[in-house]
């Protein structure tokens, strides 16, 4: 079936050749049949990329060893849910769905706008193909997911312990229909330029990909920051790691696209500005893709092989290229409309947000890049640290948060300072109550995070006081109750509330960041059973070992040999808050050279953390058993000197028994973070309210509301 | 094995022909995929239609919430309502552009 997959492949990029012509040719020469044909390349693709993606993804579930990839990355013992997922976490296998979703993500855009800008969409056509054809040749010339051996091995390696965890398995898909769709508007957007048509029917088009890659990018975020803090043992969500930043970077200029389409939208302001973050956009996305594909990092995050760095470097060369190219060669068609009636408007407030969203952007392009090329051009490695990422962004960040509470309270177009005033009471106040309370507790010494908290307040105040009047004025004209008041008015505007409840998902996830960077405690600690270590207001003492020959007992699918660890008692203030079992995994690092015994857990070990959450903190701990303690390690000589390998996993129960029964000291590494649950609940917060802003109304309604519109501009007119 | 992968191949293949040419099979020149588009300046002008009535029920839900005054409100709205009119007269006389002569009569 490794045949089939091959020739899958020939076929799409057939396929995205013939599609890449045939656009050209038929927008150039007005013959719209050639155009459409284009168009239908792009779904063909979609239907050969399924087809190759299932070949691959049955080779997994049928334990296929022929196929490369599937040895590689997969065994029998694999649990059969990561499995299915372990197609993605080769390099080969992400790469085919990279592409896959691309075409599955373009099918769709252009099936809804194939009654519309016929002469932009071929473009985009062509301009989407030529994306798909790029990364079908990566996996044809460089990294083919159908490689075979013959014979083929009886078992496989397994899967990386790292990525048996259910959100990492979710992780790249959401990730990459974030990038794939931020092509969408970058293609539309090349389109437009291209045909000379940069007007409101394209942002129409466009608005709804870009909010979908923007919340498929968050979310593909947040699972990954979930991820790193529950699996990786470190104890923290965001490591400023350079392919976490490389999806954080599209996400803000994607954030600042759709706060000035609006502006677009309403004024017919900002078109070099949009057009130019989308590309910015568009571009950063390969940029990332880049980061984790090429090979050129070695990052827990990145599963490069082979090096994909220069055709990835001609690709972002020439997208840098052309993007220049076409906005400074249709300057003219982008010039503004309006400008600005006051600087005192929701519009200037807009453009301060999209200034510091790409300042931020900027910093983080600075110190993940400059590391990287500092390196390719001296040989050197350098690096740049979370202390210097929070230099900067910390400041950008309270900035912004602080600027999505002040824009929900001023107005389109202009507003009076009287206005302003009376409008900003609400969340003034708030941000002043948080402020005295957190002073009255003591929270004066972290000066940042307690400038965060009051922003959050502001915003939620602010953001509040929106609602609340907008159901006063809901029931003035329709006399609902409350509640029904407040759906209807939701309903009926949800670009702005959807848009609103996002606000509040940003401010409380912001909340989260500071209380749990600024207030955690942390400490390592060496401990033997009884003995207790103290961590902030708590208390946690190692009560007794644990030991598991996995093999026989793994509900958690680890996939290890042996599991140790321990029994943890956390209490505060002698009242038992929780019991924790953290534990370390053995895996069988394959080297015979180990012997029988050794090679068992001779492979990379794996903190399998343990944590209590909750709405005001999270206890986590992690432990590092000391598996080469003198009884331990006697144990292990012994049988590697008398078990033959088919017996040597009789080793692992007496390595099991003797640590429970004296156990050695092992390392602990406890941390109380508080409020880390916020950044999830804010996450999701700004999901719910991103599908709110996303959803379109019914087309009835639509139309209604469309005729009644109508109707009223022209009496308002009749009677001024 | 490589039998079967072949005939698969092949009904691939076939599929793959058959949603390209679709258009190309059809009467030429004529789009395949439902009706006529609106010429490019009419598309621009109903959504641009339909983000000026957005504009004005954004304007006065400003109103109502607070966030205008009535004096700044009747401004805006009025240019709104102007603005509005405006892209309406001109999609309907694309309308009768279109129509020609005959309306005429």
């Amino acid at each position: 079936m490794a045949v089939l997959g091959r020739i899958c492949l020939l076929l799409a990029l057939v396929v995205c050749v013939y599609g890449v012509g045939a656009s050209l040719y038929g927008v150039r020469s007005g013959r719209t049949e050639f155009s459409d044909s284009g168009r239908r390349a792009v779904y063909a693709l979609a239907i050969v990329l399924t087809a190759a993606f299932a070949v691959l993804e049955l080779a997994f579930l049928r334990n296929d060893f022929a196929f490369n990839t599937v040895a590689d990355t997969s065994s029998r013992t694999t649990p059969t849910f990561y499995r299915a997922a372990a197609v993605w976490s080769s390099q080969e296998g992400s790469l085919l769905l990279w592409a896959w979703l691309l075409s599955l993500w373009s099918s769709l855009a252009l099936f809804l706008v194939r009654r519309r800008m016929r002469d932009v969409a071929a473009y985009a056509t062509a301009i989407l193909l030529g994306f798909g054809g790029f990364f079908i040749a990566l996996m044809i010339f460089y990294a083919t997911p159908f490689a075979t051996t013959s014979p083929a091995p009886a078992e496989g390696v397994g899967l990386d312990p790292l990525l048996r965890f259910p959100t990492m398995m979710i992780h790249p898909p959401m990730l990459y229909s974030g990038y794939t769709l931020c092509t969408i508007p970058l293609a539309f957007a090349m389109g437009a330029l291209l045909a000379r048509r940069v007007d409101a029917d394209w942002i129409r088009a466009t608005r709804r990909f870009a909010f979908a890659a923007w919340l498929f990018l968050g979310v593909g975020i947040l699972l990954g920051a979930r991820w790193s803090y529950s699996e990786l043992g470190w104890g923290g969500y965001w490591g400023w790691d350079a392919v976490e930043n490389a999806s954080l970077m599209p996400w803000l200029t994607g954030t600042a696209f759709l706060h000035s389409l609006m502006i677009q939208e309403k004024r017919g302001m900002l078109k070099v500005w949009n057009v130019s973050l989308v590309l910015a956009t568009g571009t950063l996305a390969i940029m990332g893709t880049f980061l984790v594909r090429s090979g050129v990092l070695n990052s827990i995050h990145a599963f490069g092989g082979a090096t994909l760095g220069v055709p990835f470097v001609v690709l972002i060369g020439v997208l840098i290229a052309g993007s220049i190219y076409l906005v400074v060669s249709r300057r003219d068609m982008l010039r503004s409309e309006h400008r600005l009636d006051s600087m005192l408007s929701r519009e200037s407030i807009f453009l301060a947000n999209n200034v510091v969203l790409v300042a931020l952007c900027f910093v983080i392009f600075w110190g993940t890049y400059f590391p990287l090329i500092s390196e390719a051009l001296t040989g050197n490695e350098a690096s740049v640290g979370p202390p210097w990422f929070d230099r900067y962004t910390v400041p950008l960040a309270l900035l912004l948060v602080l600027l999505s509470g002040i824009g929900p309270v001023i107005a389109w177009r202009r507003a009076t300072l009287a206005n302003a005033r009376r409008n900003f009471v609400a969340p003034l106040l708030s941000a002043l109550v948080v402020l005295v309370v957190l002073l009255a507790a003591g929270v004066s010494q972290k000066p940042f995070a307690l400038a965060m908290f009051c922003c959050a307040a502001f915003v939620l105040g602010a953001v509040g006081q929106e609602f609340v009047r907008g159901t006063i004025a809901r029931r003035a004209i329709a006399g609902e109750a409350p509640p029904v008041a407040l759906l209807a008015l939701v309903r009926r505007n949800r670009r702005r509330y959807g848009g609103y409840i996002v606000h509040i998902g940003i401010a409380v996830l912001f909340v989260g960041v500071a209380a749990s960077s600024s207030f955690q405690h942390a400490v390592e600690q060496r401990l033997s059973p009884g003995s207790s270590a103290r961590v902030g207001a708590y208390t946690l003492r190692y009560v007794r070992s644990t030991a598991t020959v996995t093999p026989k007992n793994d509900a958690a699918h680890t996939g290890s040999t042996l599991s140790l660890g321990a029994v943890v008692d956390v209490s505060k203030h002698g009242h038992h808050v929780t019991t924790l079992r953290p534990s370390e995994g053995f895996y069988d690092s394959g080297e015979p050279a180990q012997g029988s015994v050794g090679h068992l857990i001779g492979g990379q070990a794996v903190s399998h953390i343990s944590m209590s959450g909750g709405l005001t903190r999270d206890v986590w701990t992690a432990i590092a058993p000391d598996i080469s303690a003198p009884a331990l390690a006697r144990i292990v000589t012994v049988g590697n000197r008398t078990l033959p390998a088919d017996e040597a996993v009789v080793a692992l129960g007496f390595l099991a028994r003797a640590y429970l029964k004296n156990p050695p000291p092992a390392q602990f590494h406890f941390i109380v973070s508080p409020l880390v649950m916020w950044i999830w609940l804010g996450g999701l917060i700004v999901f719910g309210g991103g599908l709110i802003a996303i959803w379109p109304a019914p087309s009835a309604v639509r139309r209604r509301v469309a005729m009644r519109w109508r109707a009223r501009s022209a009496h308002g007119l009749a009677r001024a | 094995m490589q039998v079967v992968a072949v005939i698969l191949a092949l009904a691939l293949l076939a599929v793959v022909l058959f949603v390209i040419s679709a258009p190309l099979r059809a009467r030429a020149g004529a789009p395949t995929d439902g009706q006529i588009d609106p010429p490019p300046e009419q598309a621009e002008l109903e959504a641009a239609r339909e983000a000026k009535y957005r504009e004005i029920r954004d304007a006065e839900l400003d109103l109502r919430t607070g966030k205008l005054s009535r004096a700044d409100y009747e401004s805006i709205d009025g240019t709104l309502r102007a603005e509005a009119l405006e892209i309406l007269d001109r999609l309907q006389a694309l309308a009768g552009a279109k129509a020609g002569p005959a309306g005429e009569d």
